[in-house]
């Protein structure tokens, strides 16, 4: 399970649907900040301190201008360190849209491409050029590979949610719950970086599950507070309940609202000065959430940031069986037998996951006479 | 308590505090509707008393409407004059020509226009000002006007000169760069704007022609320009003083803030009047979470509405204690931001035991949800049963989908606010809604304003 060490969930705000739940930092973690280039032109409102004192990060999907000549681009996964991203992808732009664009803005890569770019950031591909898988699987990995999402802007109530949400003091991260199932988490080190990148959370992008959930489940409750007023008989105990109360609260969010969020596997990617940068995937088991999403975490455990992306269940599917193959070197045979399976079923199965264009043709058509 | 009673209260709180703009938490478009609702909802079931809420301190926008209302059925009377006499001319002559958009031309109506326009204490420079308006007011109620005005409005180049100053300039001003200057502001600016006159030397001579609201207005653009357009800011309405206020940076507030302080305070206590210092010990729970910012077309209004009953009550009070939901300690530098933790504010307003408790919110409570209710009810159950202290929510915002200003708790009484001027007379109201008096004691009270 991922810890939200460091950081305290305050009480949630209710908009229809959708439920934004603070998460606050005591302390913040100063010496990881966002990349000056992120705030752009709002750099100036941001005090920032000294370039030595601080580890620069760049959040995935970030455009701005981080190649040479000035021309926009992505940040290619979340990364760490002053230079930029090392790994950007550059974005064009057609004419009309760069001019209805304001430059600099904090904006995000367009939705399919970051979320392309996030699958394939965690699936690489065959690793063994067994002779059933296509070329063009062994040449290219999954990229060329789509999974389907949404913007915020589709999710039902989510704009408003954030609009008329209140930030918090020190607030450093939110997590968005949809008709109470978790839809995404994103913590970031700073109060100020968390200001900067709120109305971003609307160009996100979310799971399919998501977006029926707010269509379908327009308005959930309030979990209003109730004071126990047998236990009070002076003003101080009226506070002390208060307080009480709170602290269940955050408890009460930790262990079970979050409680599904749970990283089975990780990968770590980076690491610089105190601070570690992870990718991390669940265990895609039947009837458990899918989370899959990036966190830097500093070398005294806490959580600096976070973000994440929730899985539907066609996607959670579709992963079970990239990492069956993952674990058993994408060989097919050794995959079926551990999945209890013949070869040509786990091929059909495979196709039928959309997964159809990683095989051979021939070897494919095979499995498919074979299947009938 | 009947249910008459109920939604009559319901209705004075919305036309108190609603002008059917756009506010945080809902857009313009329902706010209207929810508005439109609650006017025919009220008039429909209790025709006699919504000629009777006039004598109330609705707001112009919702008293407009029940004028309207009044004069296209029949109802009114006395009422509706004095009404009239207290709405700024703009709004009267836009009620005006709804009422001939609406066909709305019976006797009394007539009577009314002509009444009115017969107060006015220059009906010269309202038909340069309110060219537009006066004219159709005129053409609606076929009035007959003395002197040159017909000729002005109807005929203007017919004369070669008129003899009434005002009349004579705006004539000139077609052609006179010197004689633009004598007009009002508005007009001088359309014909300023059409002889080419740049912003700066515009704005500095016709300075003296500034209306005081003007004034305010155009501090900060004529400011940057290297123009003193002097303010006198003391005089200014409390709340439009406030919003003023919170229309400046905070470094700025910071540097001016002898003479801001001062302005605000001594608005305050000239509406205090005589009741200033008659109140005891008060304390205040005001919201300054992100949502007193309002929205666009009505910047920071609850804010505003909070600062200036911050002022107000200090002035009103023997002993004063305010508590910002923020924390901040330093009202002249308060912003828009942050949570509304209510029920904690109100813990700390409570502890004090002060003899009466001022709430001013949006009725938003989300720092625990609820909490600011939970205390309430607490409160009144188990540590003040003899209600020893007297409680009140005043609320600037209109809540559309529920057709009220949000109550934070059914054991505190809730009235709407938009003017901090009436903070007094509402407390009194609020006396109403706490469900110990009936409709007799409601109909006794209007009938005496």
């Amino acid at each position: 399970m991922i810890e939200f060490t460091g950081l305290v969930a305050k009480a949630p705000q209710t908009w229809g649907g959708v439920r934004l739940v603070p998460l606050v930092r005591p302390e913040p973690i100063v010496d990881l900040r966002l990349h000056p280039k992120v705030y752009g032109d709002e750099l100036s409102v941001v005090a920032l301190p000294d370039r030595s004192a601080y580890v620069a990060y760049v959040p995935h999907a970030f455009v701005a201008s981080w190649s040479e000549d000035g021309s926009p681009a992505a940040a290619y996964g979340t990364q760490l360190g002053e230079a930029g991203p090392r790994e950007h992808i550059p974005v064009q732009q057609r004419r009309g849209m760069a001019r209805r664009t304001e430059p600099n803005r904090l904006r995000f890569l367009p939705l399919h491409l970051a979320l392309e770019g996030f699958l394939s950031l965690h699936f690489k591909g065959p690793s063994i050029a067994w002779a059933e898988w296509s070329q063009r699987a062994l040449r290219h990995g999954l990229s060329p590979r789509g999974e389907e999402a949404y913007t915020g802007a589709q999710v039902r109530g989510l704009d408003d949610a954030l609009r008329v949400f209140e930030i918090h003091p020190g607030q450093c991260g939110v997590a968005v719950y949809v008709s109470d199932a978790l839809a995404a988490a994103f913590v970031v080190p700073h109060q100020e970086d968390y200001r900067a990148l709120h109305p971003t959370l609307v160009r996100d992008l979310y799971g399919e599950l998501i977006h029926d959930y707010a269509w379908y489940h327009p308005a959930v409750r309030d979990f209003p507070v109730t004071l126990d007023e047998s236990r009070i008989a002076s003003v101080a105990d009226l506070r002390s309940e208060a307080l009480r109360q709170a602290e269940e609260w955050a408890a009460f969010h930790a262990t079970v609202m979050a409680g599904g969020l749970h990283a089975s596997h990780w990968d770590e990617i980076y690491r610089m000065g105190r601070f570690t940068l992870r990718r991390f995937l669940p265990s895609f088991e039947r009837d458990t959430e899918s989370h899959l999403g990036e966190t830097i975490t500093t070398d005294d455990g806490r959580l600096a940031y976070l973000k994440t992306f929730r899985l539907s269940e066609p996607q959670r599917r579709r992963g079970y069986l990239l990492t069956r193959l993952a674990a058993h070197d994408w060989n097919l045979a050794a995959t079926a037998t551990a999945l209890g399976c013949g070869v040509a079923e786990l091929g059909v199965r495979l196709e039928r996951a959309g997964f159809g264009h990683l095989l051979r043709q021939d070897v494919l058509d095979g499995y498919r006479k074979a299947g009938r | 308590m009947d249910v008459g009673y109920e939604d009559l209260l319901l209705f004075v709180n919305a036309a108190t505090a609603a002008t059917g703009q756009r506010e945080f938490h809902s857009g313009q478009a329902s706010q209207t509707l929810s508005l439109d609702f609650l006017h025919e909802y009220i008039r429909g079931n209790y025709p006699e008393v919504y000629a009777a809420v006039l004598a109330l301190e609705l707001n112009d926008h919702n008293a407009a409407r029940v004028i309207r209302h009044l004069l296209a059925t029949s109802g009114g009377g006395e009422l509706v004059s004095q009404r009239l006499a207290r709405m700024s001319p703009p709004r009267v002559y836009a009620l005006f020509r709804e009422l001939r958009a609406a066909g709305v031309n019976n006797r009394r109506t007539r009577a009314v226009l002509r009444d009115w326009l017969r107060a006015r204490p220059d009906l010269a420079f309202d038909a340069v000002k309110y060219r537009a308006g006066l004219k159709s007011a005129v053409r609606h109620a076929h009035l007959k006007l003395e002197g040159e005005l017909p000729d002005f409005l109807f005929a203007p180049f017919s004369r070669q000169r008129y003899e009434t100053p005002i009349l004579e300039a705006w004539r000139r001003a077609h052609f006179d760069k010197e004689a633009l200057y004598s007009l009002p502001y508005t007009v001088a600016e359309g014909f300023a704007a059409r002889r080419g006159i740049k912003r700066e030397v515009f704005l500095e001579r016709i300075a003296p022609k500034l209306t005081r609201l003007e004034r305010l207005r155009l501090l900060e653009s004529a400011g940057r320009a290297g123009t003193d357009t002097r303010a006198d800011l003391a005089a200014m309405p409390l709340v439009r003083l406030a919003s003023y206020v919170l229309s400046l940076p905070v470094a700025e507030r910071a540097a001016r803030r002898a003479e801001l302080t001062g302005a605000l305070s001594a608005a305050a206590v000239r509406v205090a009047g005589k009741r200033a210092g008659t109140w005891g010990r008060v304390a205040a729970v005001l919201d300054d979470s992100y949502s007193a910012f309002g929205s666009p077309v009505k910047r920071n209004r609850p804010l505003a509405v909070a600062l200036a009953c911050d002022h107000l009550l200090a002035a009103l009070a023997g002993q004063y204690r305010a508590h910002w939901v923020s924390g901040t300690v330093d009202p002249l530098l308060v912003r828009a931001s942050g949570p509304s933790p209510l029920g904690m504010r109100l813990i700390d307003a409570l502890e004090e035991r002060p003899e009466r408790l001022v709430i001013v919110s949006d009725g938003w409570d989300n720092a625990p949800p609820g909490l600011a209710a939970e205390v309430l009810r607490v409160w009144s159950d188990r540590l003040d049963r003899a209600g020893e202290v007297r409680l009140v929510h005043v609320n600037p915002v209109y809540d559309a989908e529920r057709f009220e200003v949000r109550a934070l708790s059914p054991l505190v009484p809730t009235v709407g606010i938009r003017d901090a001027e009436h903070l007094p007379a509402l407390v009194e109201l609020a006396q109403f809604a706490t469900g110990r008096t009936d409709v007799a004691d409601l109909l006794a009270y209007l009938e005496r304003r």
